[in-house]
């Protein structure tokens, strides 16, 4: 590269404007691969722009912390988009309440085998109990999750790496699991994906229909608040 | 639009705030959803009024979580050398509790009488 442009390239590189701008660019391709293959569940928006985006960060060796201080104002807007959760829950509200008990056993039993089940497979595989209590709470909304992690003496960090895989891994399984399986009914779908894949799945949910993305965040938000009460235990069984 | 986007921001702001002073275990953001729910139960008209623009906000999901998918790949050395089992443990695990979930969810509701 020849002197201008790289001064160019490292004036651009410290500013907010450029990895902003890239991240909305890298989200719209996502997008468009996933609406041009009919919202294949495989062309995942997000993980398309996150491969897009970590091969940029890649090749011009930027450090993650430079990437975020464009992609802060992208990320800040994940709490208002929670509490924006509370529209389409309102408008369904006639048919949540017709279906309140489901709800609550699909949420315990859910829950708990979210936990249960992964603590469990890594054990199974003989991990330290320090990378177990990280992944306990792996299904929760990321800030729970770290926060869980912390408390019972796992690696926040490792939690965070974590939560984000089952997002992704649930939002891309959940389609063809359920097609297959000859599941209709919305609501159970987009309730046990929030339940077990939190914002990402919601976020997927939200894509395929309305219904399945509001029972998908009240889903999500439950399990958010059960997490923090049900993982502290699965401690008690390691 | 501006005084949506504020409906919704001071939900957040007073959920902060309330979960920050009782229940530092709640994220802000999930305590502001409950309080906003609420309020809607109570005022129709401004859950009619704020709906397009959360919809606008919730169209893209999505794109809000692509930054912290980014910060996945770059932290991707946490995983160290437990990276594969922990790969394997997180899809099964994934895969367990959808399916138990649904089909918790699709049992209670044919018991209770509660068909989609």
């Amino acid at each position: 590269m020849s002197g201008e442009v790289w001064q160019l390239w490292s004036y651009l590189g410290e500013e907010p404007l450029l990895w902003l701008t890239l991240t909305l660019i890298a989200y719209l391709a996502g997008d468009a691969v996933s609406r041009w293959t009919g919202r294949a569940p495989l062309a995942n928006p997000v993980l398309l722009a996150v491969l897009i985006l970590a091969g940029i960060l890649w090749m011009s060796e930027t450090p993650y912390e430079t990437y975020f201080e464009g992609a802060q104002f992208v990320h800040f807007l994940l709490g208002p988009a929670t509490v924006a959760l509370a529209a389409p829950l309102y408008a369904n509200l006639a048919l949540v309440r017709r279906a309140v008990l489901p709800l609550l056993a699909a949420l315990l039993v859910g829950s708990v085998t979210a936990i249960a089940s992964v603590v469990a497979i890594g054990r199974a595989f003989g991990l330290a109990p320090e990378t177990l209590l990280s992944l306990a709470p792996k299904s929760a909304t990321a800030p729970i999750a770290m926060g869980v992690s912390e408390a019972i003496g796992g690696a926040p960090s490792l939690t965070a790496v974590l939560v984000i895989l089952t997002g992704i891994f649930g939002a891309l399984i959940v389609t063809p699991m359920f097609d297959r399986l000859g599941f209709a009914d919305f609501r159970a779908r987009g309730f046990a994906l929030g339940v077990a894949a939190h914002g990402i799945g919601t976020a997927r949910a939200f894509q395929v229909n309305e219904t399945a993305g509001s029972f998908a965040g009240l889903g999500m938000g439950l399990n958010a608040i059960l997490t923090a009460i049900l993982a502290p235990l699965a401690v008690a069984f390691l | 639009m501006i005084a949506h986007i504020a409906v919704i921001l001071s939900f957040q702001l007073i959920g902060v705030v309330l979960s920050r002073l009782f229940l530092p275990i709640l994220p802000g953001p999930v305590m502001g959803m409950v309080l906003c729910l609420i309020a809607f139960g109570f005022f129709p008209k401004l859950a009619r009024a704020t709906r397009p623009t959360a919809q606008v906000i919730l169209s893209h999901l999505s794109l809000l979580f692509v930054p912290a998918g980014v910060g996945v790949v770059s932290h991707w050395s946490v995983l160290t050398a437990d990276g594969p089992a922990l790969l394997v443990a997180v899809a099964i695990s994934t895969i367990i509790a959808m399916l138990t979930g649904a089909l918790v969810f699709v049992g209670v509701a044919r018991l209770t009488g509660s068909p989609h």
